[in-house]
């Protein structure tokens, strides 16, 4: 690990009565991709939404480049180069292809950088390009998936955060999707990566987190994960 | 053939002020679900403010009158956008987590409040405004003499219409207002700043009551401190007939909600002409909840 770009420090938050992060602590290098694992109800989309500013914590606190979060509003974190494509991608269904990129950039006002950009999406991902015009909620879920991450990627991450980008996709989907991830890391965007199809997100990653009912159980090397017969077991499967 | 062609451009000229109207409630429902009970009482707020100028500076002797309507329209447009503002800060942002009624008490209460306070400061008798501002000119048409007056509320009423509709289909802020009507949190998502937006839609939406507002005084020549009641019923009828949270919708709803009452107050009875609104409301209702255009589905095919 290089330095602790991105850390959240003994994390809680609570949805009214109920705390469903008790506490975590985790350490996102510059240029990682860190994959989080673990079970429905685990707490990981509320860990990536507590660091997109969705949710608030009660205590402890996110930290990027050394600077708190918690204490922004959420268009004010994306401003600062961390955007979020959230669980069940909720793309503008009623909005074309084009709108909901251009809602991505958002926050950009350098024209230049966001058609450099826009052209990249349509190299990552070459369908949405085919239907610039249509309207978001006609198309496949894989489709919405890559409109989903090309509409984070709009806003210049530096940081991209994405909660189960396979759900609910065929196999190969899974395997473009993933290797698009792996292309968009290697342009320098750090990932963290919210995942329950824990093999694909461990070959992946540099380093994962598996969490279990809002504590982290391991914290280990994508590939030490990988062989732990724990996490094996629990998530891989056996084998 | 007379009859009908003087009770069609009269709906037109009315539903164009309904249109008005509705879009301020289709709008702020997009948005937060919520009915803006008080903005009917906007839109009077906008009718007294331009009859304030109007007989206050004493604006007729130095401009023409399609000057002087403009001026006052966009002088009211402006203040009832800030009354707008303003109330959404205190009325409806304090409550924005707390349940659906409770946003919908102080809806009724807003509109109480901002009722009474034009009572009180302006009196409870109507006021007239000056006459000779808009041209009384009559218009032939196939041979039916129409007041130009009519095409002139009918006409401004659309050039409003088409403005907004550019606004919110062309430009960056247009579509983050679509964004944050679909999915606010996903809308956050995309660094939009959703308290700016809300805040923006209760400018726009009261500027266009204010307009209504101004327009009825010019059109009518009477304006009464509770007019707003009548004239927002009618238009959030018209919202709901285009399909509640839809702008296309409220424009179509608020001129066709025009015209059908025209017609049916001609050919039935003057008498009936609120029944007939409120039939198509309950019509509406029973047959097509979502309203002519509906919400815009794109559904997975």
């Amino acid at each position: 690990m290089s330095e602790h770009y991105l850390e959240l420090r003994d994390l809680r938050v609570r949805y009214d009565n109920v705390e469903a992060l008790h506490g975590i602590n985790v350490r996102v290098g510059k240029g990682e991709i860190v994959a989080i694992l673990g079970a429905n109800g685990a707490g990981k989309s509320t860990t990536l939404k507590t660091i997109s500013g969705l949710m608030k914590p009660s205590d402890g606190g996110v930290y990027f480049k050394g600077k708190p979060l918690h204490t922004l509003h959420s268009h004010e974190i994306v401003r600062l180069g961390i955007t979020h494509a959230p669980e069940g991608r909720r793309v503008f269904n009623t909005l074309t292809v084009m709108e909901n990129l251009d809602l991505g950039a958002f926050t950009r006002n350098d024209k230049e950088r966001t058609a450099f950009i826009l052209n990249w999406i349509f190299e990552l991902f070459p369908r949405l390009k085919e239907r610039v015009e249509q309207l978001a909620g006609t198309l496949s879920g894989g489709e919405q998936q890559m409109l989903a991450i090309g509409r984070a990627l709009m806003g210049d991450p530096k940081v991209l955060l994405l909660d189960e980008p396979s759900l609910g996709l065929a196999p190969i989907l899974v395997r473009s999707i993933f290797d698009s991830v792996r292309e968009i890391n290697e342009h320098g965007v750090t990932v963290i990566l919210v995942e329950q199809n824990a093999r694909a997100a461990l070959k992946l990653a540099t380093r994962g987190y598996v969490m279990e009912v809002g504590n982290i159980l391991i914290e280990n090397s994508a590939a030490a994960l990988l062989e732990d017969p724990e996490v094996q077991k629990a998530y891989l499967g056996g084998s | 053939m007379e009859e009908f062609f003087q009770q069609l451009t009269n709906g037109l000229a009315v539903g164009g002020i309904y249109a008005l109207i509705a879009l301020g409630y289709t709008m702020v429902y997009g948005i937060l679900r919520l009915i803006n009970f008080a903005h009917g009482d906007l839109f009077t707020l906008g009718a007294y403010l331009g009859f304030t100028l109007l007989v206050s500076w004493g604006l007729s002797g130095v401009l023409g009158g399609l000057a002087v309507a403009g001026v006052l329209i966009l002088f009211a447009m402006g203040l009832v956008a800030i009354a707008g503002c303003l109330l959404e800060r205190i009325a409806y942002r304090p409550l924005r987590n707390s349940d659906r009624l409770t946003a919908v008490v102080s809806a009724l209460g807003a509109s109480i409040f901002v009722q009474n306070a034009i009572m009180l400061v302006c009196g409870a008798r109507s006021q007239v405004y000056p006459t000779g501002i808009l041209p009384t000119t009559i218009i032939p048409i196939f041979g039916v003499d129409v007041s130009a007056m009519r095409f002139l509320m009918f006409g401004f009423s659309l050039l409003l219409m088409l403005l907004l509709y550019g606004f919110i289909h062309k430009t960056r802020l247009g579509a983050a207002i679509r964004a944050v009507a679909i999915d606010q949190d996903a809308a956050k998502l995309m660094g939009i700043d959703v308290n700016r937006i809300i805040s923006t839609v209760f400018l726009i939406g009261p500027a266009l009551g204010g307009a209504a507002g101004v327009m009825v005084g010019l059109f009518y020549g009477q304006i009464t401190y509770d007019m707003g009641f009548s004239f927002g019923l009618k238009a959030f009828t018209a919202a709901i007939l285009g399909g509640i949270g839809n702008i296309p919708g409220a424009m179509v709803g608020g001129i066709l909600l025009g015209v059908i009452e025209a017609l049916g107050a001609a050919y039935i009875s003057i008498a009936w002409k609120d029944a007939i609104a409120f039939c198509v409301l309950i019509l509406i209702l029973i047959f097509r909840p979502t309203g002519i255009l509906g919400e815009r589905v794109a559904e997975k095919i």
